[in-house]
């Protein structure tokens, strides 16, 4: 197992306890509900889509550390990008997470998401760490709920 | 007949002495994350001592046959053991007869076959099933599906905010409609030992039959069936220190007979024709095609080391743990324990101030503690204290006053990390 310290990095524990775009965002056009059974994580994530651009991106509810954390840096990340590379960083961010353990990656071209790394060591919270992620996906698709199950 | 291996050492224990019991159980002696195994999480299932592992493995080396149809020596010896655990679990729930235990795969098989027999027999338009606030999905979702279908309804008695049934409002319950009743022994998600004894001799003045889920009850009390007069029964051996993948059912004999089979196939029949099947007896009737052979022995194992322990040993070891953990536990700040009934075996759900049951768990895991996070397949326990999940440590007799210890280090570990 790999060090504790790698999991909760310090980014992860301060989007945890100050999580960003912790909001509901009033204008709004897409969003939907996101819901982890296995350990009850659940969160809602709004979206202003503006043509093809996020305008506006928050999230509301409750969750692990991981999970909040990871809706958070998300929020701070898409917020101004396109529909597009919402899509790619999506990609990206579900290889960060579910690569195998040990397997040699360029975090550098990952920015901020490389402190989601440490995960992949722990399979079970992988899915914490990507509702955010799912329900940011349902809500561009208009799909309103998103399960890790 | 077919001894287990161990048999002959397992009399009965002189005193109870917890570091001599954990030498039966390997698992313990294992490193987890380079720390020695905490285990806690023994609701979820609990661990197995060499007697029951050796039992199975002699089974597979010695014994592997199939039962009721051979005349052949292996199949004649492995029915007779087969038989005989089920006798072990007779005398363990003190039922009157071994054609009143019927093989299952656990306590969710059983809670199934009743509300698909006598529950779809029995129940019609109107009528009215009774469970309680605290139930395990296991013991909620048959009856709901079952009134569903029968357009019955489902009333759940309500609890306290310390997690105990409100035996007044199950008196407002029970009605003429009311056709059964189903209540768990020991809350998994909280502790709570009900007054079942009470809840059955109300639903007897009415004549309604009750189903005790007692897949939590039969590791940490002395079980009587004809003392609380229950009509079913039912648990799962994996939570006995048994193997997955068996479990029993308890049924008065006369409420088994008149049931229709829940599977048809091979072994529960008499006689078959293209027209006509007659079904065999009581147990055999409800129990269709090969079964877990080797899990009811290994059961019947279980149930051995059980006797052998001793249970009211096992109940006070457990007592001074529960009141051990909750006192230091009460001592954390922004620690709270859910469920605080006054009668509540060895098992503590909690929640943290600002930190989430997963986090907790994860944490945990990294000094070797084992404990469950989530909400214990009790999703309505969670939305009735408002809460997503709980962190939940269950104590079994093998655990120790200096695992709690660790438990508390482990918890302000976790406030380290998030403070
Ligand atoms: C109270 C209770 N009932 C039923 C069950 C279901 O048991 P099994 O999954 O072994 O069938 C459990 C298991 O957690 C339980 O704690």
């Amino acid at each position: 197992m790999s060090e504790l310290s790698e999991l909760y990095q310090e980014v992860i524990l301060d989007h945890n306890k100050s999580p960003r775009n912790f909001r509901k965002c009033e204008t709004c056009n897409h969003d939907a509900e996101g819901y982890n059974p296995l350990c009850g994580d659940h969160i809602f994530v709004y979206i202003d889509l503006q043509g093809d651009t996020i305008k506006d991106i928050s999230f509301q509810g409750s969750g692990c550390a991981i999970s909040k954390s990871s809706a958070s840096l998300m929020t701070s990340i898409l917020k101004g990008k396109t529909k597009q590379e919402a899509l790619e960083m999506f990609n990206k961010f579900h290889e960060v997470v579910t690569s195998r353990i040990g397997s040699e990656q360029d975090l550098s071209s990952l920015g901020k998401l490389a402190v989601f790394s440490g995960v992949r060591d722990y399979p079970s919270r992988v899915k914490c760490a990507s509702l955010a992620w799912h329900t940011m996906i349902s809500a561009l698709k208009e799909e309103k709920s998103a399960s890790t199950e | 007949m077919y001894q287990t291996t161990v048999q002959p050492n397992l009399k009965t224990i002189e005193a109870f002495d917890v570091e001599r019991v954990r030498q039966d159980f390997p698992i313990l002696q294992r490193l987890i994350n380079g720390k020695p195994l905490v285990y806690l999480d023994n609701a979820a299932t609990s661990q197995k001592p060499y007697s029951v592992i050796d039992t199975v493995r002699d089974y597979y080396s010695m014994l592997n046959s199939n039962v009721h149809r051979g005349v052949h020596y292996l199949s004649e010896q492995s029915t007779l053991a087969y038989e005989d655990a089920r006798l072990k679990i007779k005398e363990f729930l003190n039922a009157i007869s071994a054609c009143e235990i019927i093989y299952t795969r656990g306590a969710t098989e059983a809670i199934n076959l009743v509300a698909w027999t006598y529950g779809r027999t029995h129940i019609a338009e109107g009528d009215e099933v009774i469970i309680s606030a605290m139930e395990h999905h296991a013991n909620i979702v048959p009856w709901q599906l079952l009134c569903e279908e029968k357009k019955a309804k489902l009333k759940v008695i309500p609890m306290t905010d310390e997690g105990e049934l409100i035996m007044e409002e199950y008196d407002k319950l029970l009605s003429d409609r009311t056709k059964f009743v189903s209540i768990v022994q020991i809350s998994n998600s909280l502790g709570t030992v009900n007054p079942i004894r009470e809840v059955i001799r109300k639903a007897h003045e009415r004549n309604i039959p009750v189903l005790v889920d007692g897949a939590q009850g039969v590791s940490h009390l002395k079980v009587d069936v004809q003392e609380l007069d229950c009509d079913f029964y039912v648990f799962s051996g994996h939570k006995l220190f048994g193997p997955t993948g068996i479990g029993a059912l308890y049924g008065k004999a006369e409420l088994l007979q008149d049931m229709p089979p829940y599977q048809t196939g091979g072994d529960m029949i008499r006689s078959v024709t293209f027209e006509k099947t007659i079904f065999n007896d009581i147990p055999n009737k409800f129990e269709a095609g090969t079964p877990n052979i080797a899990g009811a022995i290994g059961l019947g194992a279980a149930i051995d080391y059980m006797k052998y322990l001793k249970m009211d040993e096992v109940a006070k070891h457990e007592k001074g743990l529960l009141e051990y953990a909750t006192q230091r536990l009460n001592e954390i700040d922004g620690v709270h324990i859910i469920g605080t009934a006054k009668n509540k075996a060895s098992l503590i759900s909690f929640v943290m101030d600002n930190i989430h049951p997963h986090d907790i768990g994860t944490i945990l895991d990294s000094e070797g503690i084992a404990i469950r996070t989530g909400h214990h397949c009790c999703q309505p326990v969670m939305q009735r204290f408002c809460i997503p999940a709980t962190a939940r440590a269950s104590f079994a007799f093998y655990n120790t006053k200096s695992e709690i210890d660790k438990l508390v280090y482990g918890i302000q570990k976790v406030i380290r990390v998030f403070g």
